[in-house]
């Protein structure tokens, strides 16, 4: 019986670092929130723990025997009778339970999922143009000699266009922060254009929200289509500016 | 009379050796030869200047008209429709199911080889008994290797007659060498299986060797060959943007995904044809009457699960190798897998990988219980469950979260403040460092179990050890931790430094472990045999593991070229150019599986029959 305590209180603890360990420390880095665990991920950590905690009381022969016995006494005695049928209306309890909380009616609003950065086309079609996104790079990062004139210059496009939802430090948080969803990228973000190639962007920028593959959601981006406001070799600049501003360079591999 | 009956044996058995070394000369200097040939043409056709063509040695002449065609522009009706097929899902399976056996009757020969010459070295039959056993389970193989191998390319001639004549009219060469070496690879098998008594003793048992090793020469040929048509068809090399082939074989097999795909299937084929074995001496095990037989078929699993791990420690490295190729070639492809809709089979991938490693620590945890001595160890055993299960959890929670709209709410965004920091590379590196480091830790503990160093710098040796693991888990740690506040491509550069402290850890401390436990003393010998039933299953778990990952990442890296046939060159315009769902390419995987196991446990029944038969024999005399 020992055994079989031992396991419930370790898969309990650790139960517990999940549902109310991990939001708390969640809440403690952003105020004013509970950040649980989603359920469709507790479910598979919890898979697991329980699996770990079951090998680890497996692993020995005599531990093994120990945290079997109960349920070896409970199903294999005929004295035990009557709370075998307990344990069995439990289990078929709780089976019920589970089965009625997943086929239940509800009315939530279905899970969408949307991918940050989705895969570019491996051409776009701007300008009346088609780019090949697999080769294209930035015209102006060979130009050396004029790369501060050029950096500037899209300093200037981003502070007339760009900079009321990426914000002055370029960390996401313009004047129109707040009134948007998904948030404005934030370039300063390790996560954002350092990890992805000047194509990306050109892209990105050049078709805006609704230029979006569908695992993007195109529907709910505010981004503008920019190729209709500015010309090819502004986007480019831009572009040159964000990574000189924020001294992330861009992927190239 | 002996003595000349066996000179005559050991020339007839050097007369082979030769004929073998020529058999493999001949279809390789031949191949060689046209691509030395074609790569010093003065008349290369060539570069129509496309991006296709980067590198390209040759000069088309102006005007010249190729002898190549472009790649054809495909309708709907040139894919024809066989009744009752549909085209995309059996070729999937088919191919999938080759693979399958591919990778294994490949793998075997290898492990095999080493275990005969580890026999030999050591002048112990039972490596050999052992060795002679493991081949035995993929002679069935083998056969319906080759089966379905035939039954794809009818497939493709039948359901994709336009793709398969544009592949042909680049690869007809090495086609038809594939089929030449084909031959060699039987003829080595046959000769190497069936020879095994005959050619078992002195210089015949050189021979013997000799035949393992053309064997997997054989192997190893048809696999680079084959990876050739597979890396084309995704990063497509040595033609123009219209697909015209330049006319240089050998450009338009060094692509730049080759020599990654080459090396990812070389090591996983080791892990995958390990694990299968492992399955099948548990399988034997777990059916096995007598304490002799149950003592053989435990340290074969052993011996299998060994190799399969062996093979799998550094697999995540030739991944990373692979998929930082396949971002480079096209950042389109390196995003659909890594970050866009192919993520999510990589979080199942992680899930499977994990449970890869419990399973296989379980194994070795299980294992300890038969070895006296192992009581001064077992109880690191609970940390060890602590971090490798901390580690897998780390490993496979994915970046983007699937929450309903109640839990975004709660959370106050789609960025989970903590379990978003765990979804990018810099945790994952870290976490699988650890799991391999905690990995070996479990080996290292087994190996110890039964001895007890006598080497006077014993406990120096220990606390060098320890300092040396110590090390090793702050080093990976706080490069992952570092990894949060650099850009990405400094970032990747990271899991060098990771991945070069995991592999220090694992070589110095085995050297250590070496030279301490030179002449150790023992606590008593393994008494193979008396193993827990249950760890057996954990042997199960790993081969369905291996074929279920290999089955998805397969999959993963076919489906990046997604609606095009060779990426970017060839279009797929037949009624099935699109991407499935990922649910119901899951299902097509597990399908695959569930056919592979069916045909494996049908080898292994056959195997059976001929160990009755033996031992019917060996009774009768």
């Amino acid at each position: 019986m020992k055994k079989l305590i031992q396991a419930v209180i370790l898969i309990l603890v650790f139960y517990l670092i999940l549902k109310v360990g991990i939001p708390a420390l969640g809440s403690f880095l952003h105020h004013g929130t509970w950040p649980v665990v989603p359920t469709a991920l507790m479910r598979i950590y919890m898979f697991f723990v329980v699996a770990g905690v079951l090998l680890y009381l497996t692993f020995n022969e005599e531990s093994a025997k120990e945290l079997g016995k109960p349920i070896k006494e409970i199903y294999g005695s005929p004295e035990k009778g009557g709370l075998r049928m307990i344990v069995i209306a439990i289990i078929a309890l709780f089976g019920g339970y589970v089965t009625y909380q997943n086929v239940k009616p509800s009315f939530e609003a279905p899970i969408e999922l949307r991918s940050i950065h989705p895969a570019p086309p491996s051409s776009v079609e701007m300008w009346g143009k088609t780019y090949n996104l697999m080769t294209l790079t930035n015209p102006f990062r060979a130009d050396k000699a004029n790369y501060e004139k050029n950096a500037k210059e899209g300093g200037i496009v981003f502070f007339k266009n760009c900079f009321y939802c990426h914000g002055d430090k370029l960390d996401g948080k313009g004047h129109y922060y707040s009134g948007v969803s998904p948030l404005p990228a934030n370039f300063v973000d390790v996560g954002t254009i350092a990890q992805l190639q000047e194509s990306f962007l050109f892209w990105r920028i050049g078709t805006g929200g609704p230029g979006l593959p569908k695992e993007g959601a195109p529907w709910r981006s505010a981004m503008p289509i920019w190729q209709h406001f500015l010309s090819e070799e502004e986007i480019w600049k831009v572009i040159l500016f964000l990574y000189d501003y924020t001294g992330h360079s861009p992927r190239t591999f | 009379m002996n003595s000349l009956r066996k000179s005559w044996v050991n020339r007839f058995s050097f007369l082979f050796l030769i004929l073998f070394v020529f058999t493999l000369i001949i279809p390789m200097g031949y191949s060689a030869s046209i691509s030395l040939k074609e790569a010093f043409a003065t008349e290369a056709p060539a570069s129509a200047g496309g991006e296709h063509a980067k590198g390209e040695e040759g000069k088309k002449v102006e005007g010249e008209k190729s002898q190549y065609k472009p790649a054809s522009k495909l309708k709907v009706e040139d894919y024809p429709i066989v009744k009752g097929f549909n085209s995309r899902i059996a070729v999937w399976i088919v191919a999938q199911l080759h693979l399958f056996f591919g990778a294994f009757v490949l793998a075997v020969p290898i492990f095999v080889l080493v275990i005969e010459g580890v026999g030999l070295a050591t002048k112990d039959e039972r490596y050999d008994h052992m060795a002679h056993e493991f081949i035995k389970v993929s002679m069935t193989a083998f056969s319906i290797t080759a089966s379905l191998g035939g039954l794809l390319a009818f497939m493709f001639v039948s359901f994709y007659p336009d793709f398969f004549k544009y592949m042909a009219g680049i690869f007809g060469k090495t086609m038809i060498i594939y089929a030449i070496l084909f031959f060699g690879e039987s003829f080595c098998l046959y000769v190497y299986y069936y020879g095994w008594d005959r050619l078992n003793k002195g210089f015949s048992k050189w021979v013997h060797l000799s035949v393992g090793l053309m064997l997997n020469v054989f192997g190893m040929t048809l696999m680079v060959l084959s990876n050739t048509w597979a890396s084309f068809m995704m990063a497509p090399s040595g033609i123009d943007d219209s697909g015209i082939f330049l006319g240089n074989i050998w450009a338009a097999i060094r692509g730049p995904l080759w020599n990654p795909i080459n090396l990812h299937r070389f090591i996983a084929n080791i892990a995958f044809g390990g694990s299968v074995v492992g399955a099948y001496a548990a399988f034997k095990f777990l059916s096995a009457k007598t304490d002799e037989e149950k003592a053989h078929y435990d340290w074969m699993g052993y011996t299998a699960n060994f190799i399969a791990i062996f093979g799998f420690l550094p697999l995540p490295f030739a991944g990373y190798w692979l998929m930082k190729e396949v971002y480079s070639y096209s950042q389109q492809m390196g995003i659909t897998a890594m970050g866009g809709a192919f993520a999510w089979l990589f979080i199942i991938q992680a899930v499977l990988i994990g449970s890869l490693f419990l399973g296989a620590n379980y194994y070795l945890w299980c294992g300890m219980g038969r070895i006296k001595g192992s009581e001064r160890y077992t109880p690191a055993i609970k940390y060890l469950v602590i971090v490798i299960v901390g580690c897998f959890l780390v490993w496979f929670t994915p970046h983007t979260l699937i929450m309903t709209s109640k839990e975004v709410t709660q959370v106050g965004g789609t960025h989970h403040p903590v379990l978003g920091s765990l979804g990018v590379m810099s945790a994952k590196n870290t976490a699988v460092n650890m799991l391999i480091v905690s990995t070996f830790l479990s080996f290292m503990l087994y190996r110890r179990s039964n001895k007890i160093a006598t080497a006077s710098w014993t406990s120096t040796g220990n606390a060098l050890q320890v300092a040396l693991f110590t090390a090793a888990a702050i080093n990976i740690v706080t490069l992952g931790v570092y990894g949060y506040f650099i850009p990405a491509n400094i970032r990747i550069g990271l899991s060098i430094p990771q991945v070069m402290t995991t592999l220090t850890v694992i070589i110095v401390s085995s050297i250590i472990d070496a030279f301490m436990y030179k002449g150790a003393k023992s606590t008593g010998p393994i008494e193979w045999g008396k193993m827990a039933q249950r760890s057996q299953y954990a042997l199960f778990l790993l081969a369905i593991s291996f074929t279920w990952l290999m089955g998805l990442m397969g999959y993963v890296r076919s489906a990046l070229r997604q609606h095009w046939h060779v990426y970017t060159v060839l279009r797929d315009n037949s009624v099935d150019a699109f991407t499935p769902t990922l649910g119901y390419a899951a299902t097509i995987i597990t399908i695959s599986v569930y056919i592979f196991i069916a045909l494996v446990i049908f080898a292994f029944w056959i195997a059976n029959f001929s160990t009755k038969k033996q031992k019917v024999v060996e009774a009768s005399h």
